[in-house]
């Protein structure tokens, strides 16, 4: 009876230590104080600039209300026609294409080198600089392209932004020209890491050209593939700068996507509320994404 | 019998040429493919490019015009921009210094911030450190422009509107998870041991992030270094919200108020647009290089 009333007796002591020890892992005293100090100042920037913005905006949306008025909107149903043509072209058309030309810049050569150079030169200047340069080039009178035309063609361009579809597709180009630099990289670095004994072995036994991008390099790029698509996918979802700058939005509010509405609705309208919803609505499609995004990076990082 | 074989070596010489013609046919076709593909490459990428440095040479007035290349290439219109010398441009140096300080604020403190974090997590493995690097990379799911407008209002109750910090904040909270991933992987090379060792002999834990942590990550410090700086410098979505006054704004902000303007001095905003990209340009290929490592590190794991 004695000895169990000791065991009792130290058992808090024990089980203090315990949690203390799952708490702070190995560290001792001092050491663990810095471990949290060394965390606590991006933990602050997170739960201030990052988690409270995101509750905040869920608050701002809550109302039921601001979606009925929301779809309501004849603006904002074209939006949602826009949005979803923009990531069904904008994303695949982009990856695809990246996906053709890093295997072209795969092959050896100071010329590819050199064109590489010139190939990212899109993604390396300033987004505003280029889609303001490219609002300009469609200009239907004086604008760069019309110009090419008429003088190699005698062509008379249309008015490039004057009209929905054309304008949307103006878009559509600008972000394309923009972002595939950018994965075909990405890419690029993925068929590197592929081993050379495995592309070797797959030349001996005759898999080549089409045969060894279908049954060698593609399955084993599909996983960063389909990784590349996602990540694609929500970064379009907003982008905002394309929107705005090269159609800016028009003609007649025409060519929004629900990033360029929302922040037209918030500022322009001063409804900040029926913003958010805007952005919000997207919401049902942005969370089965991450979700898969997540799991396809976990799995991946097991193969690994 | 002689002739059979000289007939039969004949016949295969010349199955041998034929082989070679349409090896060198093949050969000839791909590189015609190559070259063809090279110049839609080039073309492709530099239209845009070319366009903007062809209304930036066209003297003031002149921008309207139908041909396709400078005929009377000027100069005036960056000339007009270095020195301020267009009432759009009054304030161009110093939105240029506003851009400046904030990248080189976002970048020192995004570098600070992630490498303490990833230290915290990576070397001195403090518990449930792996829960904060994964919230941290939930960053990146929700984009950028769904939170500026929540954000804003947060800004505005801070008392923080038209000034520069609530930018900076907003970078460094976009680009530190990118910072700390790199950090945590790139930590990965670097043996425990070192830390150990420096522990035993009596390095606090501050002497062994300075001494030897940050002096071993160096060439991750400068991939995502200059990730950072060229995040800032081309960002535009906050700048535009949280800047208002023209003294306050950046460069890409003053650059795109006169867009939708029936007078917009074309050629002028076009040299400032090249000037503008000028800079991260310049740092982009001079740290291609280790750029790619850092892209290689974030994006080829999976």
């Amino acid at each position: 009876m004695n000895g169990t009333s000791a065991v009792d007796l130290s058992r808090p002591a024990l089980r203090r230590r315990a949690l203390s020890r799952s708490l702070r892992g190995s560290l001792k005293g001092g050491e663990y104080t810095w471990a949290v100090a060394f965390v606590v100042p991006y933990v602050a920037v997170f739960i201030t600039f990052v988690a409270y913005p995101v509750v905040y905006g869920l608050w701002m949306g809550s109302d039921v209300s601001l979606y009925r008025e929301l779809f309501a909107d004849p603006i904002y149903q074209s939006s949602v026609v826009n949005t979803a043509l923009y990531l069904a072209l904008g994303v695949n058309v982009k990856m695809f294409l990246a996906l053709l030309l890093s295997g072209f810049f795969m092959r050896p050569g100071w010329w590819m080198k050199a064109l590489l150079l010139i190939f990212v030169l899109p993604w390396a200047v300033p987004q505003i600089s280029t889609f303001i340069s490219i609002h300009w080039m469609l200009n239907g009178e004086w604008g760069f392209l019309n110009n090419v035309l008429y003088t190699f063609f005698h062509v008379e361009g249309p008015s490039w932004l004057n009209e929905r579809w054309m304008a949307l597709g103006a878009v559509i180009v600008s972000h394309i020209w923009k972002w595939t630099p950018f994965w075909t990289l990405i890419l690029l670095a993925g068929r590197m890491a592929i081993p050379l004994e495995i592309r070797d072995t797959a030349r001996v036994d005759g898999a080549t050209g089409l045969r060894g991008f279908v049954h060698i390099t593609f399955p084993l790029l599909a996983n960063l593939y389909l990784i590349c698509t996602l990540l694609a996918t929500i970064f379009l979802l907003g982008d905002f700068n394309a929107v705005t700058f090269v159609s800016g939005g028009g003609p007649a509010n025409s060519t929004h996507v629900l990033a360029t509405l929302g922040i037209r609705d918030a500022f322009e309208i001063a409804n900040p509320r029926l913003g958010v919803a805007a952005v919000m609505s997207a919401l049902p499609m942005v969370i089965p994404l991450v979700i898969i995004l997540m799991r396809k990076l976990r799995t991946s990082e097991v193969q690994v | 019998m002689s002739t059979i074989t000289v007939g039969a070596r004949l016949e295969a010489s010349r199955a041998e040429s034929r082989a070679h013609r349409v090896a060198r046919r093949r050969r000839y076709l791909r590189g015609l493919g190559t070259a063809a593909l090279s110049a839609v490459i080039v073309v492709w990428s530099l239209a845009p490019i070319y366009n903007m440095v062809l209304i930036s040479l066209e003297p003031e007035g002149d921008v309207f015009t139908d041909h396709i290349w400078p005929r009377v290439p000027s100069v005036e219109s960056f000339w007009g921009v270095l020195t301020q010398g267009h009432w759009y441009l009054e304030h161009f140096w110093r939105q240029f210094a506003n851009s400046f300080f904030i990248g080189v604020m976002v970048t020192f403190f995004a570098l600070l911030f992630g490498s303490l974090t990833s230290f915290s997590i990576g070397r001195m493995r403090i518990r449930h450190g792996w829960l904060v690097s994964n919230a941290a990379l939930l960053t990146y799911v929700i984009p950028a422009s769904f939170l500026a407008i929540p954000f804003y209002r947060i800004m505005q109750n801070y008392g923080l509107a038209n000034n520069p910090w609530s930018v900076i904040a907003a970078l460094v909270a976009f680009a530190t998870p990118y910072a700390i991933f790199v950090f945590q992987e790139y930590g990965r090379s670097i043996p425990i041991e070192v830390d150990e060792s420096a522990r035993i002999d009596g390095a606090s834990p501050p002497q062994v992030y300075l001494r030897i942590y940050l002096p071993l990550m160096a060439p991750a410090l400068v991939a995502v270094g200059t990730y950072a700086l060229l995040l800032a410098w081309n960002e535009y979505l906050y700048q535009f919200l949280l800047l208002s006054s023209k003294s306050s704004m950046t460069v890409p902000v003053a650059l795109a108020q006169f867009l939708s303007s029936d007078q917009s001095p074309w050629n002028y905003m076009m040299a400032t647009a090249i000037i503008y990209a000028a800079p991260p340009v310049a740092i982009y290929y001079a740290f291609r290089r280790r750029m790619a490592a850092g892209l290689t590190m974030g994006g080829v794991k999976g």
